[in-house]
């Protein structure tokens, strides 16, 4: 006679804790809790029993519970606390949850209580700084940016370097959105759980052709079975600030310079003292106000939250407006065998957009002249014309303010994402479960830009007619995109403990779909009817789809002794039908040494245990690289009404134009990139975990790499081709740990490190001939052509590439004097040699939670060391150039003119490694102070109020505005400001 | 499920649904006739262009054509600081320079265009698809056009490059086996004969449209084929060449533009000079290179008394090219001899920097405006036809050819003046006697003439002027006063990027 329980662990935040062991004193019985903490045991035996409840890193618990025959018996929740504040220790892997002691992998998963603090808009913010092996770089300061994830190093040249993110399930497409600079800044960091960071083979194959970059598991929020019902209101009002400017010269400054070095250009110089920095940059305000409630109807677990974000930029004009709604349903039916999890989350975005051509023109605009001419052309602001009153004067400085004011800049963008999964134990064979997920993620977004007919910047879109001279053309369009990307999951999953033993299978199928359409829309003068540029022939419209299979089997004999092996065919639309499928393989083993008996009482060590791994994972995002989802069919493309060609008829004085076929480039050859990762690690826990972490080693190399090379002319329709050639390696070191110094009844201190080092270098290009010094890439501003970076065999693939500079006996660069390298006796682009990169071999992150009863003190600092950043900002403007060089208009330089004393330089001053900087740093991410009201409103509800500082020192030697840009080039990147936020967070 | 792995575009096209009609046919030779002119299919701003590697608009075919012919010489100097373009006249490119490798790669991007095509334009092709009657004699006319159109490109790789790779219409396009090189002697029979081959099939002199080949065309590449022959092939031609220049001049359809401006400006297509142009339209033929890079680079970048862009019928100057003393010096008379007009004030004829813009005088040629003065249809694209072949051309050639024994003397007498009349206005002082008419009179006269229409450094070379210290220019081979360079230099280096995934490929001498 025997009936089931089930119930539900939480952690002592109440949240539901995933991968506990619950096994019935005395027997084999158990199992473990899933996501949201909830288990169920079948075939126990009646009568009253023992639960015994153990999960590493937390206290065990005792649970006497009484089985009744053929029912089920509903376990109260059982609260374990952890005998350590440190890392939950839940692990969230691909198809499934693991328990930390079956992990084989190298995994790192963040939850809640670890994330950064203070104004996030931006979902990947949550963790920067974290996660050893992850570098998170934001593209500045514009609410919403473009961020760049980097996991252990790039895998790849030209395809993609960006990880998979899978978010409840549905791995999301995060390549560009239309309207949008960061598709998941649509996600609303506040419904987010916990991030896993899958980062070696044997933990990403299961998502075999996308994970050679690692893979994000993004959970979301969710209401559990038997929860009461729980408001959550937060509110987040912020500031944000401008806390440095790039150095250019004043009003004075600059007068006294001209005097100097052109004298007969004062006459040029205006009256007034603008600071143009000043002129386009504010203060902004900030509030995110967030409601979610959660818990359970009756017996439906839900969760619906919404959350209003509106965020100015520091940059006038700008602005983001986010609104986000989620609902969660999670009910279990059938007596327990059909689990539903149905997941929507929609938001829309609003963007003011600002030209962020506006902080180039503020350091090189004048600053002796005034915003407002007084006149009223061009809007009344000041501009250079090509006399006075008349047209503007092209290859100036626009007005910055102008640019801002002159322009709007604007566009909505719908997300949705959601899916619904079914778990379902098969009646007759519990151990057996099917599960089904159906996904999507749409996207509509529209926009539209509108330049004033009033602005200079687009005064002559129109043909010259000399009765207008301060109102001409201007420009006005719209875009649109809808993207369409569907998902379907089908897997068996197979769980069986056999008396030490536990066998986990899992098989499965995955298909997904992506369509993005645009329509070909015209661009008009700001009139918005006379139609300056034509539309495309045709709409936009392209697909791809992605299928595969795959399975894994985890087998645990003792607790001690784990292996996995994974397995993933994946055929991509992307490749030939001949190259299309690829075999994704990993295997790896985990040895828990602390479940030995030698160590299994010993008191020093709390976890020990060895991992090693060995996987194969694939590549297929090469649509930047080759330009479209069908690389390797021979194309051609209709040409765009610019692109027509014309006859001349005299006889009828008319012209036939065609409209040509542009036959594209394509390799019919094309296959997979595949990277095999090797990896090996150690967690450790010392004194009852007060101090544990892990050691990875890891090795990558990718061969087969998805490069665009030249290939030989005459053999296709282009002279460089997205092609299967050479290989790159990384590999490195990831040190994570994590401390509890001080624990007691009023102080509690928590300490996490994290480092990495990682050494990129490209192992072969293909074929290769003296002289061919490699592929340059990286343009820079200012010299049309000018590539400060390169690919070189032997070299990391962020390498610069340039010449040596000649300095002088005071230590100052000698004007256009190079080394000339190749002692050819002369100065030419084969004397530039590679020095440094823009990659981080190391980076360091490091958080510190101390609390004294309800008041808490958090901080996060992070440091990249030995990247290298090219100053395009001084290599542009740090010169007498812009004073000296035009006979009626002189532009602003920054002060490295007056330290360099650089006049007219020639033209491989956009190349000199004078420009190249270390850009190393130490930035403190945030720091927050807490207080936890504790209970308010007559115990109802629970109240925390927080204050927090982003962004509050950073400390670097790179004389730009700030040294963490991800692509080397620093070039008028729109600030980060400084952000202080107070915050209020109230459950009832 | 599997079947939607084959995913394919929903509006491009692939080559069956292109070839399927004349139509298709029609529009892959106005490709192959816009490779010359745009840099790629989707305009002067789209991402990228037909050639990688290389800014769009630098990658343009006139453009770096002009370059490699005039910014090498005594006919042109500029401002710009972009990586590779002071090598041109300074004389110190590399194998490995970003503007080598462009110029290079849209020349033989060109002849893949043509060979594309022409694999298609096959009769057995043409039959099996149906095209018959005027569709059908419409398309191997346009064959024989596009073979010209690859003589032409092949003709500029022999003349800069000497031994490219070389592929026709029978090797594969998308295939990994690299092209064999070839030699400057045989391509330049290959030239010969295609030139020759093609002639039964395209249209009599003057008979085709405006911006299509016709024989006149033919003939005028051979004609410069042959004036060059003793470079390329140690042989002089100088008979063919004469016989060549004559045929053209004796067909009798074409007759010097009376005003020598108006042969750039935006009605030049209406001129009866040009034999092949290149065909621009500020809306519907767009490019940062061709005449609107001529109109732009040859402007101050800003406005001031001496500057109007306006009158360049543009929106602003790009501040770039100047010349040297040397051409200014060329015109004893700059104001009676019409084609010798320089903006002067505010700048020096003396060129101190190459990287000043007023450092040089700078010839008014190529405008954005037409004979009566009225603005193109756009202020950045310019509408001006750039005149590949125009007769003055190929009366100097016929002269050239006749001096140097290949042809009639006094007839040579005869068209150089008429050259000169148009230049002088049909005043008598421009004429020259026969005792005036040299070899170096020539030169000077095709400088005087034809400076800036991409012609230059092939004539230099031609009477031994480029490398050598017999002529001079500021900053030729890099120094102020200029300098005699390596005879090497004639030839441009293959890119060292194609010698590396090449292996047929041998480097030219010197490099």
């Amino acid at each position: 006679q025997t009936g089931s329980i089930s119930g539900r662990v939480l952690d002592e935040q109440k949240q539901g804790l995933p991968g506990v062991t619950v096994v019935i004193e005395g027997t084999s019985l158990g199992n473990s809790t899933n996501a949201d903490g909830t288990y169920s045991i079948q075939n126990v035996p009646t009568g009253p029993q023992i639960l015994i409840i153990s999960f590493v890193g937390y206290n065990t618990q005792r649970q006497p519970v009484t089985v009744n025959n053929g029912q089920n018996t509903a376990v109260p929740n059982v609260v374990i606390g952890e005998n350590t504040t440190l890392l939950n220790e839940a692990v969230v892997v691909g198809y499934g949850t693991q328990r930390k002691e079956d992990v084989t992998g190298a995994v790192t998963q963040i939850d809640e209580k670890q994330f950064v603090k203070g104004q996030v808009t931006n979902p990947e913010q949550l963790i920067q700084g974290k996660v050893a092996g992850v570098q998170i770089t934001t593209g500045g300061g514009a609410p919403g940016s473009a961020t760049t994830i980097r996991i252990r190093g790039g895998s790849s040249l030209n395809a993609s370097n960006d990880p998979l993110i899978v978010i409840d399930g549905v791995p999301v497409d995060n390549s560009g959105v239309s309207g949008a600079a960061n598709a998941l800044s649509l996600i609303n960091p506040n419904d987010i759980e916990t991030y896993t960071v899958l980062k070696d083979a044997s933990a990403t194959a299961i998502y075999g052709s996308r994970a050679s970059n690692g893979v994000i598991l993004i959970t979301t929020k969710r209401g559990v079975q038997g929860e009461k019902i729980t408001v959550n209101v937060s509110s987040l009002a912020s500031v944000s600030k401008r806390y440095n400017s790039v150095d250019v010269l004043s009003a004075n400054q600059l007068r006294n310079t001209v005097a100097s070095v052109a004298p007969t250009k004062s006459n040029l110089l205006g009256s007034s003292n603008t600071n143009w920095q000043d002129e386009i940059f504010r203060t902004a305000f900030t509030s995110d106000n967030n409601v979610s409630v959660a818990g359970a109807a009756g017996k439906l677990p839900f969760r619906v939250s919404y959350g209003n974000l509106e965020q100015q930029g520091i940059l006038r004009t700008n602005r983001l407006i986010r609104n986000t709604g989620s609902i969660s349903l999670t009910p279990v039916l059938f007596d327990n065998t059909l689990k539903v999890n149905l997941n929507l989350k929609g938001s829309i975005i609003d963007n003011n957009f600002a030209d962020a051509g506006a902080v180039g023109a503020a350091l090189a605009f004048d600053p002796t002249q005034p915003v407002r001419s007084g006149a009223e052309g061009y809007g009344g602001y000041f501009e250079y014309l090509q006399s006075a009153g008349g047209v503007p004067q092209q290859n100036v400085p626009r007005n910055p303010v102008a640019l801002l004011e002159l322009r709007r800049d604007r566009s909505t963008v719908k997300r949705s994402i959601g899916n619904i999964q079914l778990d379902y134990a098969l009646p007759f064979f519990r151990d057996l479960h099917a599960n089904v997920n159906l996904g999507y993620d749409i996207t509509r977004s529209n926009g539209s830009n509108l330049v004033d007919a009033t602005a200079a910047a687009a005064y002559f879109n129109r043909p010259l007619d000399p009765a207008i001279t301060d109102r001409q053309g201007g420009s006005f369009n719209r875009y649109a995109q809808n993207r369409d990307n569907k998902l379907l999951e089908a897997y068996l999953n197979y769980t069986k403990q056999l008396g030490e033993t536990r066998l986990d299978l899992l098989a499965g199928y995955s298909y997904q779909d992506f369509v993005t359409t645009s329509p070909n829309l015209p661009t008009y003068l700001a009139d918005g009817t006379t139609i300056f540029r034509a539309a495309a022939v045709n709409p936009f419209r392209t697909q791809y789809t992605i299928l595969s299979y795959y399975g894994r089997a985890n087998l645990s004999i003792n607790d001690r002794y784990v292996l996995t092996g994974t397995l993933r065919n994946d055929a991509s639309s992307r490749f030939p039908s001949y190259n299309r499928n690829a075999l994704f393989p990993a295997v790896s083993a985990a040895w828990n040494i602390k479940n030995e008996s030698i160590l299994k009482d010993n008191n020093t060590f709390s976890d020990l245990k060895l991992r090693a791994g060995y996987g194969i994972t694939g590549q297929q995002d090469i649509v930047g690289a080759a330009g479209s989802d069908y690389p390797y069919i021979q194309r051609y493309v209709v040409n765009s009404l610019q692109a027509q060609y014309g006859f001349y008829n005299p006889a009828t004085s008319q012209y036939e134009y065609y409209i040509p076929y542009s036959p594209q480039g394509f390799n019919r050859n094309l296959k997979w990139e595949q990277t095999t990762t090797y990896n090996a690690g150690i967690d450790y826990g010392f004194l009852d975990g007060r101090l544990s972490g892990s050691v990875d080693v890891y090795y990558r190399k990718t061969k087969d790499l998805l490069a665009v090379i030249p290939i030989p002319i005459l053999t296709n329709y282009t002279n460089q081709l997205v092609s299967n050639v050479g290989s790159l390696e990384n590999k490195g070191v990831e040190l994570n740990l994590n401390a509890t110094p001080v624990q007691g009844e009023h102080w509690n201190w928590t300490l996490n490190a994290n480092g990495t080092y990682n050494v990129n270098k490209i192992l072969s290009l293909g074929p290769q001939v003296e002289g061919f010094a490699g592929i340059e890439n990286n343009g820079v501003a200012g010299g049309t052509g000018t590539n400060i970076g390169i690919y070189r065999v032997g070299e990391p693939s962020s390498s610069f590439y340039v010449y040596k500079q000649v300095y002088g006996t005071d230590g100052k660069p000698l004007q256009d004097v190079y080394a000339d390298l190749n002692g050819d006796g002369i100065i030419n682009s084969n004397d530039r040699y590679v020095y440094k990169q823009a990659a981080p071999p190391v980076i360091l992150g490091f958080s510190s939670n101390v609390s004294y009863d309800r008041v808490n003190l958090a901080f996060t600092l992070r440091s990249q060391l030995g990247s290298y950043l090219y100053n395009n900002v001084n290599s542009q403007n740090g010169t007498y150039n812009g004073l000296t060089s035009q006979p009626t208009v002189i532009t602003n330089a920054t002060q490295d003119a007056l330290y360099t004393g650089f006049t007219n330089l020639k033209q491989e001053r956009y190349s000199s490694d004078y420009y190249i900087q270390n850009a190393s740093f130490l930035r403190m991410e945030n720091i927050t102070l807490g207080y936890d009201a504790g209970k308010i409103m007559g115990n109802r509800g629970n109240l925390r109020l927080t204050a927090a500082v982003q962004n509050v020192f950073l400390i670097t030697k790179y004389s730009g505005l700030d040294p963490e840009i991800f692509n080397g080039v620093d070039n008028n990147v729109y600030p980060r400001p400084r952000t202080y936020t107070i915050g209020l967070n109230l459950s009832l | 499920c599997n079947d939607d792995l084959d995913r394919v575009p929903t509006y491009d096209l692939n080559t069956e649904s292109v070839y399927k009609d004349a139509e298709g046919y029609q529009r892959v030779a106005a490709k192959v006739y816009s490779g010359f002119a745009v840099t790629g299919g989707q305009g002067p701003d789209a991402a990228t262009g037909d050639i990688l590697g290389i800014d769009q608009g630098t990658s343009d075919y006139v453009r770096s054509l002009w370059s490699a012919q005039e910014l090498t010489t005594d006919e042109a100097v500029i401002q710009w600081g972009d990586p590779g373009v002071q090598d041109w006249h300074n004389m110190n490119w590399t194998s490995s320079g970003v503007l080598i490798r462009g110029l290079y790669s849209r020349i033989l991007y060109e002849v893949t265009l043509c060979n594309g095509f022409l694999a298609q334009a096959t009769d057995a092709n043409l039959s099996s698809r149906g095209i018959t009657g005027a569709d059908l004699t419409n398309i191997q006319r346009l064959r024989a056009e596009v073979r010209f159109l690859r003589a032409l490109a092949y003709y500029h790789a022999l003349d800069l490059f000497g031994n490219p790779p070389f592929a026709t219409e029978n090797d594969e396009i998308g295939g990994t086996t690299p092209p064999r090189q070839t030699t400057r002697t045989e391509l330049f029979t290959y030239i010969e004969s295609e030139l020759k081959a093609i002639d039964a099939d395209l249209a009599a002199p003057g008979q085709n449209l405006y911006g299509r080949a016709d024989k006149a065309a033919a003939w005028t590449l051979l004609a410069k084929l042959y004036l060059n022959a003793k470079v390329y092939t140690g042989t002089e031609r100088n008979a063919d060449c004469a016989t060549y220049a004559k045929r053209v001049i004796d067909s009798g359809v074409y007759s010097l533009t009376p005003q020598y401006k108006n042969l750039f400006r935006t009605d030049n297509n209406t001129s009866k000079e040009i034999i092949f142009p290149i065909v621009y339209d500020g809306k519907r033929t767009q490019t940062y290179g061709g005449t609107t890079f001529l109109t732009h680079a040859a402007v101050s970048g800003t406005a001031n008394s001496f500057w109007n862009p306006a009158r360049y019928g543009i929106d602003g100057g790009w501040g770039g090219i100047r010349t040297t003393p040397r051409l200014y010096q060329q015109f004893p008379d700059t104001a009676a001899d019409a084609r010798a007009k320089f903006v002067t004030g505010g700048q020096s004829l003396e060129v101190t920097s190459q990287t000043t813009f007023t450092d040089g005088y700078v010839p008014i040629k190529f405008k954005n405006i037409s004979s009566t003065g009225a603005p193109g249809s756009d202020l950045v694209f310019v509408d001006t036809d750039f005149p590949m072949f125009r007769l003055a051309d190929v009366y100097l050639m016929y002269a050239e050819a006749a001096l140097r024994g290949g042809g009639d003397q006094a007839l040579a007498l005869t068209y150089v003046n008429r050259v000169r009349a148009r230049a002088f206005n049909n005043a008598p002082a421009g004429n020259i006697t026969s005792g005036q008419l040299t070899l170096d009179f020539i030169l000077n006269e095709r400088s005087r003439e034809l400076y800036w229409e991409a012609t230059r450094r092939t004539d230099l070379i031609r009477y031994e002027r480029f490398t050598t210290g017999d002529y001079l220019w500021a900053w030729k081979g890099g120094v102020a006063g200029g300098r005699a360079v390596s005879d090497d230099r004639r030839l441009f280096p293959l890119p060292a990027a194609d010698l590396s995934v090449n292996p047929n490929l041998t480097q030219n001498p010197g490099y």
